[in-house]
């Protein structure tokens, strides 16, 4: 090796130059670990700099899905975050709910047949409470999801739409929950007196989950095939009529015989009666509200997944 | 890894093949087809060389159409007979007007839909069979939408990142594309332009090797733009394959590897920018020079085929293969003439030349 040989490859890296042209006397073997030295030098400089400038994106793809508990997780807070911020979800869910009761309670219009107002009032509201939250304001915010391209876009993501539907449906249950601590309290604030007490509580959440259930499938129905407008307009007047004759605020004894074996079909009235008879002795709602919520939950979720268009 | 994403598209809406492949030597580029006007000229191909996909339209292809558009069925084809091979870790962009089929491309390569004839192999998987598989590996920019309406940018993003194993922190990424004072705003509240980026950071947020950004600058301001094209460098440079559709002729120039230009849903032209623009060999030289140069004993001194002309005040024009050769004759004709040409330069043909070439006088802003 000539001096020239170890002064080339010295003098391209120029901080280590005059080190390794003073170490020339040691050979080629001497300038090449300078070299060496300085090169690691300036990797190490690099380093640094990356690290200062902590903002650094690494782009490198790591692609990977998450495990499906922290997907879930996320899902269902962004669900319930956006459920709680909205507030025409919270006048359909809490407000009116707790109003209805308040008023109809206050305000005695219910034939005197059917005991105290209160008592009858509670589950009939508890009912109208699952409905708003399962099938009204679930139909609605889904069916603009999907026209705003959210339930597309996340089709595009590693997110199952099982786990999709999962995260709905747990937001949907913890606001229900919220909604029955609500209620309870402002009912037991109002003089409510259920005679079933604690025995009754199996049965109710039996009831409440075949219900969430059977609106979750009649709001995913509707949201997964009308256009979102439809599916505003549809979701409100169903709630209404069901308001009407589901038994919620006057028994159905009310309204005429046509009228009432039609509305003893329907979900809103098997569970607001179901609910009822539950609360009032703890003996259990029967076997007929648990027939009918049953059959719709089969029913509509079984058309709702048959049907459902993502976008 | 040398998955080479491929499409072909035929039939109804389209169809796309692609293959996986060996990995390619890390030091050539990728070796670029041209295929113009539906012919395609095959490179050599020998196993494991520079042609790892190979897409061949579906057999079950149509006769060409008769008025390009309405096949008997009467419905509308919004793609036909397309295909594309994308290199990994390259940028392809989708070059078109609107109308031509590049969002139903994309769609279908995403697994939105489903083309009608054809094969489509994205990573080496069929995009809808092995969407599960595929999805962590895949960023998907719409061309809108996609939001929670009431979502604030922040919750978007963070929802999405906790999607992947591996993400991207957010925080960093949405202060890199500069939405960090619009995190808390509610997307419905957001700008056109910032709807835009955040679209484009949940794309990029799971690190995926390949991502589809569908007309990425859309409506974004002179900033947003160069910030969207930074991005997207740095992602090749990251080793991510992206495939990107535009109608701006700068930003395929200035980010493409490879070029597709689609018209009536068909490639139309495939290569470089370098080589869509020198393709057709013709160019013009521009110089001034005094007012009346006898052209005749110009183009004398020029090889045959060139020709020149004046035109207002003593700006010249010479058509012809422009080469260093040309370049030299004109310059010595000059020289020996004792006249002093000016300001001359050489004019290379720009993507919107070809692409007007390409798809016609009929621009569809």
């Amino acid at each position: 090796m000539t001096a020239a040989d170890a002064f080339g490859p010295a003098g391209e890296l120029s901080p280590a130059g005059p080190g390794g042209l003073g170490a020339g006397g040691l050979g080629a073997g001497g300038t090449g670990a300078g070299g060496t030295g300085a090169g690691g030098t300036g990797a190490g400089g690099t380093g640094a700099g990356g690290l200062r400038g902590e903002r650094l994106l690494d782009l490198r793809p790591a692609p990977g899905a998450a495990t499906r508990a922290r997907m879930f997780a996320a899902q269902t807070r962004l669900e319930l975050i956006l459920t709680l911020r909205r507030g025409e979800s919270v006048l359909l869910t809490l407000i009116i709910p707790v109003g209805l009761l308040a008023f109809f309670t206050a305000v005695d219009v219910l034939p005197p047949d059917s005991g105290r107002s209160v008592d009858f009032l509670v589950p009939g509201v508890l009912a109208l409470a699952i409905m708003s939250t399962a099938f009204t304001g679930q139909a609605i915010a889904t069916g603009f999801e999907r026209s705003y391209g959210v339930l597309k876009r996340l089709g595009a993501t590693p997110l199952p739409r099982s786990v999709l539907l999962a995260g709905k449906t747990a937001a949907v249950l913890a606001v229900e929950v919220l909604q029955l601590l609500l209620l309870v309290a402002v009912g037991f604030a109002l003089g409510w007196d259920p005679g079933g007490g604690a025995a009754a509580v199996p049965f109710v959440l039996l009831l409440v989950v075949l219900g969430t259930a059977a609106f979750s499938g009649l709001g995913l129905l509707m949201a997964g095939t009308l256009r979102a407008e439809a599916t505003l307009a549809a979701a409100n007047g169903v709630y209404l009529l069901l308001l009407l004759i589901g038994g919620v605020v006057f028994p159905l004894s009310k309204l005429p015989g046509w009228l009432r074996v039609l509305a003893e079909g329907l979900p809103t009235a098997a569970l607001s009666d179901g609910l009822r008879h539950a609360l009032a002795d703890g003996d259990g709602p029967g076997v007929r509200p648990l027939l009918v919520l049953a059959a719709w939950a089969v029913a509509s979720l079984g058309l709702a997944a048959r049907t459902f268009r993502w976008e | 890894m040398a998955e080479i994403l491929a499409v072909s598209v035929t039939g109804l809406v389209k169809t796309y093949s692609a293959h996986s492949a060996p990995a390619r030597s890390r030091a050539g580029r990728p070796v670029r087809r041209r295929d113009v006007g539906g012919r395609r000229r095959r490179g050599p191909r020998e196993p494991g060389g520079e042609f790892p996909a190979v897409l061949a339209p579906s057999a079950a292809r149509p006769a060409a159409r008769a008025d390009g558009q309405r096949p008997a069925g009467g419905r509308v084809r919004a793609v036909d007979g397309l295909s594309l091979t994308v290199p990994v870790g390259s940028v392809t962009a989708l070059l078109g007007p609107n109308g031509a089929g590049k969002t139903t491309t994309v769609e279908i390569c995403e697994g939105f839909r489903s083309a009608d004839a054809g094969e489509v192999r994205i990573l080496g998987r069929d995009p809808i069979a092995d969407a599960a598989e595929l999805r962590p590996r895949v960023g998907v920019m719409l061309q809108a939408g996609g939001m929670y309406p009431g979502a604030r940018a922040g919750e978007m993003l963070r929802l999405v990142a906790a999607h992947h194993l591996h993400p991207l922190d957010p925080a960093v990424l949405l202060d890199r594309l500069g939405l960090t004072d619009a995190a808390a705003t509610p997307f419905r509240r957001l700008s056109g332009g910032q709807q835009q980026r955040l679209s484009l950071a949940m794309a990029v947020v799971g690190r995926p090797e390949l991502v589809f950004l569908d007309e990425p600058t859309a409506g974004l301001d002179v900033a947003g733009r160069r910030t969207t094209w930074e991005l997207i460098e740095e992602m090749r440079a990251a080793g991510v394959t992206v495939v990107l559709t535009t109608h701006a002729m700068d930003e395929a120039e200035r980010l493409a590897d490879q070029v597709s230009i689609i018209n009536h849903g068909r490639v139309v032209a495939t290569g470089s920018p370098a080589e869509l623009t020198r393709g057709g060999a013709e160019g013009q030289l521009r110089f001034r020079a005094p007012v009346g140069l006898e052209l005749g004993k110009l183009l004398l001194a020029l090889p045959d085929g060139t020709a020149a002309r004046e035109g207002p005040s003593g700006h010249y024009l010479v058509e012809g293969t422009v080469d260093p050769q040309l370049l030299a004759a004109v310059t010595a004709w000059c020289a020996g003439n004792g006249v002093l040409a000016e300001d001359l330069r050489v004019e290379q043909r720009t993507l919107e030349d070809v692409f007007v070439e390409l798809t016609g006088s009929e621009l569809r802003p």
